[in-house]
């Protein structure tokens, strides 16, 4: 029964790989900064994914705490290439 | 999600590529989460499931637009249709 | 907002609903019926009231009564317009494949406009909608004049933002165009 989820895991496991080229590639910053947030976006799904794989429903709990907190950051890295500073005091 | 990828390395510019990306996988993880939730049934684990799609389709755009007002204040050059592929 | 807007009794209210449903969502969370079916006795009850009672001390200010008229008729508003967004998402991703596979063109330009709308909530809601639609992200927003920023990826999109403006009537019509 875990056909299906090996199936996926597979397929997002490669769709990863192909993000990673613009993560070298990408001219400048801004492209790079694209590119980790999909492929964070990308590891909340395979950690779901996994969670069904070895039969050990604590990943969701792991892939919920991962999802707050690559958000976190996309916001902070977007905040300090637009003002040069975090806080201002 | 295979689509938001291939847009990603497709795309000419980098506003056109955060488009791609910021819908496609939105919409992509809705559905895989919605589908391992009727896989379940109606335990607590679907309740979690869904709290996980919830928080992602709230936080997606939002951090998108935060890209994208960060580039746009800087003053990354925007691609007009007959210039170079930036 | 400081503690001269939050009188005394509206101050017990918004501590006792926000404790609730932080304690509604512990209980969510940690409850394992699959593979620890232990029941729940007074020690894990016990560590639910104190984590939520952290939480909500930290961050009590954000549900004050004074500050939204008519929350139930805007919330009975609100979810038909969610279901609409959610086809709205469905169609955004069915565009950006077209676009990727050259059958529609990319030819992206910036424009911006004015609504009407001038409560947080509306012009938060509104930008969001604005992002998940097909074509069109948002870049900037101007709270004082209502003033939006977008980014579109093609002049379709762009024309059913400012010439159509059929979403501008319906956020209008959940918020009573505030």
């Amino acid at each position: 029964m875990i056909i299906p989820f090996l199936a996926v895991g597979i397929t997002i496991a490669v769709t990863i790989l192909i993000c990673s080229y613009r993560a070298i590639y990408g001219p400048g910053t801004f492209n790079r900064i694209i590119a980790a947030n999909v492929i964070g976006t990308k590891a909340i799904v395979l950690l779901i994914m996994v969670g069904y794989i070895i039969e050990r429903p604590q990943f969701i709990d792991i892939a919920l705490m991962y999802a707050v907190i690559a958000f976190i950051g996309t916001i902070i890295i977007a905040k300090y290439a637009e003002r040069g500073e975090l806080c201002s005091r | 999600m295979i689509t938001g990828t291939v847009g990603l390395l497709k795309f000419p510019d980098f506003y056109t590529r955060l488009h791609a990306t910021g819908k496609c996988d939105a919409m992509g993880q809705v559905l895989i989460i919605f589908g391992c939730m009727i896989y379940e049934g109606f335990t607590f684990i679907t309740i979690k499931l869904l709290l996980v799609s919830a928080f992602y389709l709230l936080a997606g755009p939002t951090a998108t637009h935060a890209l994208m007002k960060a580039a746009y204040v800087t003053g990354l050059p925007v691609w007009k249709k007959g210039d170079k592929r930036a | 907002m400081n503690m001269d807007e939050v009188k005394k009794d509206h101050r017990a209210f918004s501590i006792l609903l926000t404790f609730c449903i932080m304690f509604v969502f512990w209980l969510l969370l940690s409850a394992w019926t699959v593979y620890l079916p232990e029941p729940y006795d007074l020690s894990k009850v016990a560590r639910g009231v104190i984590s939520a009672l952290i939480v909500t001390f930290i961050t009590y200010e954000i549900f004050i009564p004074s500050r939204g008229e008519k929350v139930l008729l805007k919330l009975g508003r609100f979810i038909p317009y969610l279901a609409w967004e959610l086809w709205q998402i469905y169609l955004a991703t069915i565009d950006v494949a077209k676009r990727v596979f050259g059958i529609l063109e990319v030819d992206p330009r910036i424009i911006e406009f004015d609504t009407t709308l001038r409560s947080d909530f509306a012009l938060v809601t509104f930008a969001n909608s604005i992002t998940l639609t097909p074509g069109t992200v948002t870049i900037d927003v101007d709270p004082a004049r209502g003033r939006y920023t977008v980014h579109a990826i093609a002049k379709a999109p762009a024309d059913s933002l400012t010439v159509d403006q059929t979403m501008q009537k319906k956020v209008g019509h959940v918020f009573m165009e505030e």
